[in-house]
């Protein structure tokens, strides 16, 4: 598999990550080489193996529904570029 | 402690110790948490040029050294009391900047502590600073950081500036180059135990979720794992005892008892069946790692162990199976960086805008390339082709090792294809970059044990580190093992006695 241009600037606008004219070409060649790299997989038989998301966790653990944690407003925003009124700001999103 | 001729080489004298050395010095009263503290210091000051940490807190350090103190004059030492340590910078410290050495969080003060960090301070350890790293721990060099490259601190014949390995290279430079006595890492796909291996160092990752990850920067989630770099075995089991330990806050933490890994050091190998795996032996492989991967089966049978051939048929492909499900877990895991609740905001005319500006100016090179390809393979369309293949390669990796503890304890391999190499001679190719972890990621796949002991010399003379892989939650056979590695290496490192 290999990604044109268009592609490139596709992903990289889902990703939220802008990237100048100038980038476009050496991500596409980098990100082709990886991909390359990546599409040996194709050689592994895989027909009725089963996908595992992770290891050494067999059953989620359950918790008790109940509140154990909050009032920290201040905690939470303390490291927020922009705040006002207990809330953080963003540019205007509704017209 | 009033003569002055005296002091340096005292000063000297401390650097040089192992945990468990400096441990029985401060309970002996030989010298105290504070002097040792400031030996340190010191050090750290005079080595700043190697860019080992991001963030020095010298003064916290003091004041708690100087509460360590109190503790020990009362006879009332906890088990790693008055040991100064380098945190990497990707644990959170509550109220000192954690940065994942990234410009994304440069200036991110976190208002809770790491599990891990915790735990640390809870057993009496002192945090002498944020050691550098690859940024979001993405790298093999320690070349990605924001807050520029780590040197290591062993140098080859040329002289030139080698990398510490990566991405827990801040941490590696800091132990090896006596700028801490020991340290935490983390470990996705190698990042504890190719920088041991070339820095001359221990480095342990252990059982995924015997440490708990609540707390710690998020990169793969499925695969990080936090661990100890030290200056020899013992250090890491004593570390490991106080890191690990189920935490209700990570529902991946293991519901499992914590032995006291220690005792298993002096057990020995005798009957043990120690597993080679023939696809590690890769092609045009260096002599001097070959060389090395010998010693190392002779001295383990020399010892009393049985060397048995296995096969690990799906090790090839780890290292692209690694290279879909990280960056598709660091994709997401990486979109909570958006410039509104914390970090790094630049401006937009949108909210999008403001996004795309932030991430782009935020997040460095390497990262950004791995959050496309994790976006891509996760993509609508190709999700079946890359993700859910990856994961189905991911399940036969597992049941290769499954298949392999059937019939031996453990697995012994070198732990990387090279040795360090010069900042300058980096491979432009992200892909070569890459290789480096080809014999550490197989392990992070199927979430075992496995840990990197200091065996020998390359070539030109820099260290090189065995591998030991063990079956889940089976960290006390590559302790017994290890050991007898250490015994019979003699390693003399950067430090403890090695000459140039």
């Amino acid at each position: 598999m290999s990604l044109d241009q268009d592609t490139v600037k596709q992903i990289a606008h889902l990703a939220r990550i802008k990237l100048s004219e100038d980038r476009i070409k050496p991500m596409q060649e980098d990100l082709n080489r990886i991909l390359h790299f990546i599409d040996q997989l194709n050689e592994v038989e895989t027909g009725s193996t089963e996908a595992i998301a992770g290891v050494n966790t067999p059953a989620m653990p359950m918790r008790d529904d109940r509140v154990t944690d909050g009032d920290k407003v201040q905690d939470i925003l303390q490291n927020a570029p922009e705040v006002a009124c207990n809330m953080f700001v963003v540019p205007k999103v509704v017209e | 402690m009033t003569n002055l001729a005296v002091k340096p080489s005292l000063k000297n004298d401390l650097i040089h110790l192992t945990l468990a050395e400096a441990r029985r010095g401060l309970e002996k009263k030989n010298f105290s948490a504070v002097e040792l503290t400031k030996a340190y210091l010191d050090s750290m000051e005079e080595h700043r040029h190697l860019n080992a940490y991001i963030l020095e807190t010298p003064e916290q350090a003091l004041e708690g050294a100087k509460e360590c103190d109190a503790r020990l004059a009362k006879g009332e030492g906890r088990s790693l009391e008055g040991i100064p340590l380098a945190m990497k910078d990707l644990f959170c410290t509550k109220g000192i900047q954690t940065t994942a050495a990234s410009h994304i969080l440069e200036g991110f003060i976190p208002p809770y502590e790491s599990t891990v960090s915790d735990n640390l301070t809870k057993a009496g350890t002192i945090t002498l600073g944020k050691t550098n790293m690859d940024e979001f721990a993405m790298g093999s060099a320690n070349i990605t950081s924001y807050f520029g490259n780590v040197i290591s601190p062993w140098k080859r014949a040329d002289g030139k500036d080698l990398t510490p390995g990566g991405s827990s290279g801040g941490t590696a430079a800091a132990v090896a180059g006596g700028l801490a006595v020991a340290g935490t890492g983390t470990d996705t796909g190698g990042s504890i135990r190719q920088p041991a291996a070339f820095s001359g160092l221990v480095g342990l990752k252990p059982t995924y979720g015997r440490c708990s990850r609540w707390g710690t920067v998020a990169f793969a989630s499925s695969l990080d794992q936090a661990g100890p770099i030290t200056r020899d075995v013992r250090d890491s089991a004593l570390m490991l005892k106080v890191m690990a330990g189920h935490d209700s806050k990570d529902a991946t933490s293991a519901h499992v008892e914590v032995p006291d890994f220690a005792k298993a050091l002096e057990l020995g190998v005798k009957g043990l069946k120690v597993g080679i795996p023939k696809e590690y032996h890769l092609e045009g492989m260096p002599e001097d790692i070959l060389n090395l991967w010998d010693q190392g089966k002779k001295w383990l049978t020399d010892a009393g162990a049985e060397l048995v051939d296995i096969s690990l048929p799906h090790t090839k492909y780890s290292l692209p199976t690694y290279y879909v499900l990280a960056p598709a877990e660091a994709s997401s895991n990486l979109a909570r960086y958006d410039g509104v609740r914390y970090g790094l905001r630049v401006p937009g005319r949108t909210l999008d805008e403001l996004y795309e500006n932030t991430r782009s100016e935020g997040f460095g090179e390497e990262v950004q390339r791995r959050i496309l390809i994790g976006t891509y393979v996760l993509s609508a369309g190709y999700y079946d082709a890359y993700y859910l293949k990856a994961q189905k390669v991911r399940r036969l990796v597992t049941q290769d090792f499954e298949l392999a503890y059937q019939k031996v304890d453990v697995i012994l391999t070198p732990t990387t294809p090279s040795a360090a190499f010069a900042l300058d001679e980096k491979p432009t190719d992200p892909v070569v970059m890459y290789l480096n972890d080809v014999l550490t990621v197989p392990a992070n796949l199927a979430g075992l044990p496995a840990i990197s002991v200091p065996a020998g010399f390359s070539k030109d003379n820099l260290p090189l580190g065995l591998q030991l892989i063990g079956p889940a939650f089976d960290e006390n056979v590559l302790f017994r093992t290890a050991r007898v590695l250490e015994d019979a290496a003699q390693f003399k490192s950067f430090l403890r006695g090695h000459v140039s």
